[in-house]
């Protein structure tokens, strides 16, 4: 198959050789999980346990509230020990509710009768089934999968892209899982195909990754509908976006949805997770992190329970040195600063990364745009970074959107390139929380337009009926005096 | 651990810096710079420690009186790459002042009153040459034939601090006009180039730079040997200069095609004046030149057009500066018509839709071919 190409991109370099030559391991179940109600796009999922109460592994512990919402499983058995406030996975170190579970370390399964084999069941109940096994999209983006496979088989979408790029530095657990457990993999894409019944599937991994590449074509050799591509290795090649472009040469229209290309992107990790849903009736409650970087002992890939803490795996792996500059979960393009160690791995945690100074790249303070225009050769999208970050600061709210603010989607290419050193995805950011708050203080204000127009129509309405009575009576009055003239 | 959790994605970076870049061209710029002071001796220094000094004293000023960091405003390099390219581009035995005077007005007036490094419309050195030809004709076109060091012409130390400090009138014996300048005034005299051209000019001399002009613009070898290796170190991109370039020889050619006696041959374009200079080194000077690739190109095949234009019709011999000037005046407007098309967009900003045609036919003859 012809290889199209995608404009734009970098080539950080890929530092998975620290990672990518350990085994998965799993990491021993650490007493206690902290399972963040908020894993996934949408609104956070709903208990529906008690304090006290005890679980087993796989127990239901909050169902799904609204369309792209997640259910969340007991990734181990115990005993709830509290429903509050933890720290999030998140830049800002904000607290959001979390079921905390203490693990009495005996694993013991809830009770279930074996799963029926998929391929007698109809499309929309295998997506019923990923939807219940609380399966988002494993590669960082938390949308529920079962909602893009419904969606995508509406559509009509004819190929199912699995996503093995992997084209974020140091991250390796997709490699390793695609080495190891190639076989469930594919069975996991079959099942997608036929949810989706769609005709066939491309596997999609960076060259960088040749044994991947090898384990994946043995594994799918009996399968005619599957064919496993290696990609150059750019950055980022595994943006679905990007993706997309470079199997089949058409763009995502700007606004539109993936699938109106005809291709539906899955990560490997979520085909994965679907086979073991499916085959073995097990939710999401764990998946393959790896821990890596400069200022890490022992860098690994892990199979991780969700819930576990960062420290748990940092120091696992012979813990952080003290020339770690940053620590991160996910990769170092796209990953999100930690406010600490003590934040829960969640189901789009594919890293914690503990970078020394000189990795992160942060010798330098920011100097004045030399309008070199290497971030818009740099840029995917096609977008001007350097007048997006200007309009930025000048607040020209409107002259960021006219630019194509919403097509950003933060991949970090054009900061990498950038030799004044300026934080430009920092600008986006800003420019997208403000320009949020225009826009709920807008509904905000048309909601009370609307209600202070209702209020004066219900006055007017008072007024009338007031009037209309008043008149009534002094119809009646005069009718009374006319009556009593006669009679006199 | 020193976490910082207020810096945001990404986490990593190429390493390149302001600075860096700043350096590379400069470095590359060195060859034509030890060429010119060789060719043209002890005045050449003068002039070229003169025009930088004034540079960075005016940068330093500037930043100190915006109340910004002058040590991290000079170290970026910008206005002492901006000296060295405007001492390149003057007379080499021009008195003191012309390059005292050049420095500050590139500093101040073409860079600083803009708002310092990155917001300066024009480039810097080009402006500030442009303002001296204009004001001082006369020193900014008295040209000399090759002194070089150490043969029995050259001035001696002494000699030289009178040329660029004193009052000396330069011997007439020892003047001439490049051969640009020359060729002009005699086809201005209905002098046919095959008449012209053979005593005045020679290719290969053209080449290795061995014949009266500008400081750092007589060897084009040497430029273009510069230029290349930035293009290899990546410092610059090869849009900008390919155009000019182009757009000169194919210009050139055109007419030399049209009438040999009347034009002068492509290569004699290429190799003169401040041409390949600019196309390398000036031209593609990121702050005053369109961010796009398209607009780059565009830029380019603008400034050579300009080029030829000028040295052929225009009122001066040489138009590199003024080409490059009246360019830089275009760029905003260039960047603004034109942008890289937006992914799934049209070029008009609109989304752009995918038919059912494209949609099924993207994926090759394969698609579809599983479906048993």
């Amino acid at each position: 198959m012809r290889l199209h190409t995608f404009r734009g991109g970098v080539h950080p370099p890929s530092q998975k050789h620290l990672s990518a030559d350990r085994s998965i391991e799993v990491l021993p179940l650490p007493p206690r999980l902290y399972i963040p109600l908020q894993q996934h796009a949408g609104a956070p999922a709903l208990p529906v346990v008690t304090v006290g109460q005890k679980v087993a592994k796989g127990e239901l512990l909050a169902r799904e509230h609204g369309v792209t919402s997640a259910p969340l499983h007991a990734p181990s058995s115990g005993t709830v020990t509290a429903i509050g406030d933890f720290t999030a996975p998140h830049a800002s170190g904000l607290p959001l509710p979390t079921i905390v579970l203490d693990t009495d370390g005996e694993e013991r399964w809830v009770e279930s009768e074996p799963p029926p084999d998929p391929f007698s069941r109809t499309p929309e109940e295998v997506a019923r089934q990923v939807g219940a096994a609380g399966i988002v999209g494993m590669g960082g983006a938390n949308f529920p999968a079962s909602v893009k496979l419904s969606k995508a088989r509406q559509a009509g979408v004819h190929t199912l892209v699995v996503n093995g790029a992997e084209c974020e530095p140091y991250v390796t657990c997709d490699d390793r899982l695609m080495r190891e457990r190639a076989t469930e993999i594919v069975d996991g894409a079959a099942i997608m195909l036929h949810a989706l019944q769609a005709p066939r599937a491309l596997i999609a991994i960076e060259d960088n990754k040749p044994e991947a590449v090898q384990a994946m074509r043995d594994a799918c050799q009996n399968d005619a509908r599957m064919t496993v591509l290696s990609l150059p290795s750019r950055y980022p090649a595994g943006s679905a976006k990007q993706l997309i472009q470079l199997l089949s040469g058409l763009e995502t229209p700007s606004g539109g949805r993936g699938t109106d290309t005809g291709l539906l992107v899955h990560n490997v990790g979520t085909a994965y997770s679907v086979h073991r849903a499916l085959r073995y009736g097990q939710p999401l409650i764990s998946r393959i992190v790896t821990v890596s970087g400069g200022a890490v002992a022992e860098p690994r890939n892990l199979e991780v329970p969700l819930g576990a803490l960062a420290v748990d795996l940092l120091n696992y792996c012979g813990g952080v040195s003290k020339d770690c500059a940053r620590l991160l979960m996910g990769g170092p393009m796209m990953g999100q600063p930690l406010p600490g160690v003590e934040v829960p791995v969640i189901k789009g945690t594919n890293g914690i990364l503990a970078l020394t100074a000189a990795e992160a790249g942060e010798a330098q303070p920011a100097s004045p745009c030399i309008r070199c225009g290497r971030c818009v050769e740099a840029c995917p999208m096609g977008l001007l970074p350097l007048e997006l970050s200007k309009r930025a600061r000048s607040e020209d709210w409107s002259g960021i959107q006219a630019l194509g603010l919403s097509d950003c989607m933060s991949c970090g290419s054009c900061a990498y390139v950038c030799p004044s050193h300026i934080p430009l995805p920092q600008y986006f950011a800003f420019a997208r929380g403000k320009l949020a708050e225009q826009r709920r203080e807008e509904r905000k204000s048309a909601h009370i337009r609307e209600l202070m127009e209702q209020r004066q129509a219900r006055f007017a309405r008072a007024e009338q009926a007031k009037a209309e009575a008043a008149a009534k009576r002094q119809a009646a009055k005069k009718q009374r005096a006319v009556v009593m003239e006669e009679e006199d | 651990m020193n976490i910082n959790p207020v810096a945001g994605a990404p986490h990593a970076h190429d390493g390149d810096s302001v600075s860096r870049l700043m350096g590379l061209v400069l470095l590359a710029l060195l060859p034509a710079v030890l060429y010119g002071v060789v060719l043209f001796g002890w005045p050449a220094v003068n002039l070229l420690i003169v025009t930088l000094i004034v540079c960075l004293l005016c940068e330093a000023g500037c930043l100190w009186l915006a109340g910004r960091s002058v040590r991290l405003g000079l170290m970026d390099g910008t206005a002492l790459l901006t000296g060295v390219l405007l001492a390149l581009s003057l007379p080499p035995w021009a008195p003191w002042w012309i390059g005292a005077v050049g420095g500050g007005f590139a500093i101040i007036v073409g860079k600083q009153v803009f708002g310092g490094t990155g917001q300066n419309v024009f480039n810097p050195a080009m402006l500030a040459r442009v303002m001296l030809l204009v004001s001082f004709p006369v020193e900014m076109t008295t040209w000399l034939e090759p002194h070089p060091w150490l043969s029995g012409s050259a001035p001696g130390f002494l000699e030289g601090l009178l040329i660029t400090f004193g009052h000396s009138e330069i011997a007439d014996g020892v003047t001439g006009a490049t051969i640009l300048g020359y060729a002009r005034t005699e086809l201005v005299m209905n002098h046919a180039l095959s008449q012209i051209l053979p005593e005045h000019y020679h290719t290969g001399f053209a080449a290795i730079g061995w014949t009266g002009g500008s400081l750092g613009e007589t060897s084009a070898i040497l430029v273009l040997m510069g230029g290349l290796w930035l293009l290899w170190r990546k410092a610059i991109t090869w849009y900008i200069p390919v155009a000019m370039l182009g757009a000169v020889l194919v210009l050139a050619s055109g007419f030399h095609w049209l009438n040999a006696e009347r034009f002068a041959d492509p290569v004699l374009h290429v190799l003169s004046g401040g041409l390949m200079l600019g196309a390398f080194f000036i031209a593609t000077d990121p702050v005053t030149s369109p961010v796009s690739r398209g607009g780059q190109i565009v830029f380019g095949i603008g400034c050579g057009a300009l080029v030829y234009i000028i040295r052929t019709w225009g009122g001066y011999p040489e138009g590199v500066a003024f080409a490059v000037v009246l360019m830089n005046a275009a760029t905003p407007l260039v960047d603004h018509y034109l942008r890289p098309r937006a992914y799934g967009r049209t070029w008009s900003g609109q989304s752009r839709p995918i038919s059912e045609r494209a949609k099924h036919a993207a994926m090759g003859r394969d698609a579809g071919s599983g479906s048993r």
